[in-house]
This record gives structure tokens, C-alpha cells and sequence, in this order.
């Protein structure tokens, strides 16, 4: 079935593929239709079915960018397999205040955003599409006006602005409010792919995955594969912040390591960093500055890849002063339904104040509570907090030891370093 | 082989009245919010007939029995 028109090109110019690591966010990109269809023509005409558009994922490895990591083409096959007629949402919300990747590609080509949905939607068979934005975004106006571009031929797509918090751009939370405007999650007994957007089969892909399935679609996937690692093909976007000269987003093939992205960000890898954002991990940048920022490899040093981002608190920072500060953020975010969330994230955030400030016996109240927090929410909010905690005490214990001795023996510690970012720009 | 059948709390419907481990406290225990913390895996056939109680002593119904696996 043919939900939306393929776009007709405004001009015919035989289009090559991009080159090299540019290619979401790369040179010739702008948020209008013009530029777009300047850089990289049209989508094939004759939609993609959802067999081969589950191939060419699969072959290229293409996992979720938003957080999950959860391969694109089992998700595509599970909703693909449903008779039902289904429900598209695009999660354009990043809501992370780390990272700002999403806000990049659709800043910079929001209807290549378009097209990977289209590709999608006409795939699954999709009745609708939702690009789910956080209100009063700069993410939502690009996407609204890139959509008014299209006319008739976005008809079945809509843009709706979602409230701007922490846990709203949970995958049940954004269900829940296209279905009774409730921004909070619900819970992991429905599965939405079953139930979800007006009870139909609902699939929820980030901004960036579907990014790179509108390239996909065009190029196919041994382009696909020509950067990258063979593991990971392709490029991804990555969030560098904090400590550095140039901070900002950054493509880099798949399999380059992060001393290479600190160096593109302007600064060398020095001093610790949360990497994945505000449910990631602490890394000590100069040990790790070889490690390629993959999926596989990070996992294999202890980290997570998570929302791609790279928040330096550098060389004068204290792991323990931002611990604090997030974990505080964390439990301001929690929305509040489930009591080990609720009273669990204020609790261990307290505990880690307190830490801060030289209460040893805060240290066996965390080494307590974490493991009791973990796995008992209706989403994974807590069990990001826990692990960012554990992460935090992991690193107070370990390489870092003499500095939670001087906590303890002096208080709090004149920080000289980079804050973790709470806050959004363009939000 | 005989079903086996496994406890779990919707998280967002209990609301920490703690009545489940008072019935079932060999598999339930209340963490120091008063929320239960399940035991894993399915439970032993000499507790069913106690963990179904557990489930109906549930004021909210967020408690239920299912299929373990």
C-alpha cells in the first residue's frame, strides 16, 4: 500500500552518494526541500517493502541511536509482521541534556528526517506518522516547516509538540500522551509494537535512525558499508561538551576512537568524562583515548555508547561534585509513578550530597540502596540513575579514592572543572 | 511439565500498601518505602496457593500471578 508520495524532484541532477564521514550533517546540508534534493536527489522512486528494508538494515547493522542500541531491522520485522494497520512515531525529543545530535541532523536536514520515515511508513504500511518534538523546540519548528514543504505529499504526517521533560521522550511516555495526553510512561506490561498509538501496532524510532535509512534508501546498503567499521558500518553523531575548546556535534565513521573525536571537538583526551549522557558512565579520557566509540567496544571497557555523548568535566573537575548535581536532575525528572523511583532516586541523590560533603556512612547507604532501585521502575529511568551512580561510586573507590578520602576528611572540593549540562539550548 | 507461575508487581499501579508480604513473606519482602521486592523466579508449588492470595490481598490489583519464563 502507498500511504505518501514519493517526492518528485524540484530538479533532476544525477545526485552522487556523499563521500567519506559528512553525511548527515556534512557540507551542502540546510533545512529547506531545495538543498536537500540539491545534495542528494530524490528517494528511488517505487517504495522499499518491508522485507528488503528489513535486509538492508540488517546488513548494514543498523541499531537505534536513541539510547536502546535495539536492532532497526528486528523492530521493523516485528511491527512488519502485524496485519494491523500501524503507527509511525519519529522520536525527535533528545531528551537527554547531554546530547544534542538530533537537534543537529534536523537542524541541518530535517527532510532527509522525512525520508527516512517516508521509507519507513510505506515499508509497515504505517497509517499514520508522529513526529513527536519537545514544545517550544527548535526541533519542532525545523520538522513543521520541512513538513509544510512537502504539501500534500506529508499528508498523513503530523508534527506534535511534546512536554519538555526528562522522561517524556521515553517510548510509552510519548504513546501516552498521543493517547490521552499523559507525558508519563506506562509501564512494561503493554507492549506497545501490540498496543500503542490508538491502540495499534506502534513502532518509535529516533531522529538519527531514520536519518540514515533516508540514505539507505538511496544509496543502499554497500555504500552504506564503504566508512565505518565492519561491526558497526556508517557513521553516527556524537556529542562532545564540557572541557573543550570546540564543544558541538560531531559525524565520525563508526570505529573512530575517542582520543580522534576529543581531537576534532579541539582539545586532547584528558581528565574525566560521562560518557552515553546522564544514564552513561565515568571515563578517565586519557586511558581510554584508543577505544573506538562503538557500541562493542565501549561495552567491552565498562562504558556505554547510550545517547553518543561526551561531556568532559576535564582535569580540574570532581566526579563526585557532578554525581551530585545530576542525580539531583534525576530525581527532579522521575515522573513520579513508582515508589523505588519516586523515593529511591531522591534518596540516592541525597546520599551522594552528602558524600560530598564528607558522610562516610553515605557511602554503605548507596552501596545498599543502588541494587534495591535497579529493575523495579515502569521504565528505565531508575535503572539509568543507578548505573550513573554505580559508575560514580566505582570510580570514588577506585582510581579516584585519594580524592574521596580528601571528601571525607574535608568536605566538598573547590572544583575547577566543567559542568555535566542540565540545561538545554533550543529548548 | 506443570506451569509454573511467577509473581510481578505493575510498578505503576502499587501504591505501597504492603499487604502482599504480610500473606506471602517467604517471597515478598517491602523495601524501606514499603514497596515489595519479589523474589525471582517461578514460585515453589507449596507457596501457590499463599501467592495467589498475595495477588487477590492486593488493594490496587498490581499484583498478578503469570506464567513464569
Amino acid at each position: 500500500m502507498t500511504m505518501i508520495d514519493t517526492t518528485r524532484p524540484a530538479v533532476r541532477t544525477a545526485t552522487a552518494a556523499p563521500i567519506g564521514a559528512a553525511r548527515l550533517i556534512g557540507a551542502g546540508t540546510g533545512p529547506d526541500l531545495q538543498s536537500h534534493l540539491a545534495r542528494l536527489g530524490p528517494l528511488p522512486t517505487g517504495p522499499l517493502r518491508a522485507a528488503a528494508l528489513i535486509t538492508m538494515t540488517e546488513a548494514v547493522g543498523l541499531a537505534g541511536r536513541g539510547g536502546g542500541g535495539f536492532p532497526t531491522s528486528r523492530k521493523i520485522a516485528g511491527i512488519a509482521a502485524s496485519r494491523r494497520s500501524s503507527v509511525l512515531v519519529i522520536n525527535a525529543c533528545e531528551g537527554d541534556p547531554t546530547a544534542m545530535k538530533d537537534a543537529m541532523v534536523i537542524g541541518r536536514s530535517p527532510h532527509l528526517v522525512l525520508d527516512g520515515a517516508i521509507t519507513v511508513a510505506q515499508a509497515i504500511g504505517a497509517g499514520r506518522v508522529v513526529l513527536a518534538s519537545h514544545r517550544g523546540s527548535d526541533s519542532a519548528r525545523f520538522l513543521a516547516d520541512a513538513l509544510l514543504e512537502r504539501g500534500s505529499a506529508a499528508k498523513r504526517m503530523k508534527v506534535v509538540t511534546v512536554p519538555a521533560r526528562f522522561v517524556a521522550s521515553e517510548a510509552s511516555s510519548l504513546v501516552n500522551y498521543l493517547n490521552n495526553g499523559d507525558a508519563r510512561p506506562s509501564g512494561r506490561l503493554a507492549p506497545i509494537w501490540e498496543s500503542g498509538v490508538d491502540a495499534r501496532p506502534t513502532m518509535v524510532l529516533n531522529a538519527e535512525t531514520v536519518s540514515h535509512i533516508g540514505l539507505l534508501a538511496r544509496f543502499g546498503a554497500d555504500w552504506f558499508r564503504s566508512v565505518g567499521s565492519i561491526d558497526e558500518p556508517g557513521t553516527a553523531l556524537v556529542t562532545v561538551n564540557g572541557a573543550v575548546r570546540r564543544p558541538g556535534v560531531v559525524e565520525v565513521a563508526n570505529g573512530t576512537s575517542i582520543g580522534d573525536i576529543l581531537r576534532l571537538a579541539g582539545s586532547a583526551p584528558a581528565g574525566w568524562a560521562l560518557i552515553g549522557g546522564l544514564a552513561g558512565r565515568w571515563a578517565d579520557l586519557a586511558t581510554i583515548a584508543d577505544v573506538p566509540f562503538t557500541t562493542a567496544a565501549l561495552r567491552s571497557n565498562g562504558l556505554t555508547k547510550g545517547v553518543a555523548s561526551i561531556s568532559v568535566i576535564g582535569e580540574g573537575g570532581c566526579v563526585l561534585n557532578q554525581a551530585a548535581r545530576v542525580l539531583d536532575y534525576l530525581a527532579a525528572a522521575s515522573a513520579g509513578q513508582c515508589g523505588p523511583c519516586m523515593f529511591g532516586l531522591p534518596a540516592i541523590a541525597a546520599d551522594m550530597r552528602a558524600l560530598m560533603k564528607g558522610d562516610s556512612a553515605a557511602l554503605d547507604r548507596l552501596r545498599r540502596r543502588l541494587p534495591v532501585v535497579k529493575g523495579r521502575g515502569g521504565c528505565a529511568h531508575p535503572d539509568g540513575a543507578v548505573a550513573f551512580a554505580a559508575s560514580t561510586l566505582g570510580v570514588l573507590t577506585g582510581p579516584e579514592s585519594g580524592h574521596l578520602r580528601r571528601h571525607l576528611a574535608a568536605g566538598p572540593c573547590p572544583e575547577r572543572g566543567s559542568d555535566i549540562p542540565l540545561v538545554k539550548v533550543g529548548h | 511439565m506443570a506451569k509454573q507461575l511467577a509473581l510481578i508487581v505493575d510498578p505503576i499501579g502499587c501504591r505501597a500498601h504492603g499487604l502482599c508480604a504480610q500473606e506471602l513473606p517467604e517471597a515478598i519482602v517491602l523495601d524501606e518505602w514499603g514497596y515489595p521486592i519479589l523474589a525471582a523466579g517461578p514460585i515453589p508449588p507449596h507457596l501457590l496457593r499463599r501467592a495467589k492470595t498475595a495477588a487477590a490481598a492486593c488493594p490496587v490489583l498490581a499484583l498478578k500471578l503469570t506464567r513464569a519464563g
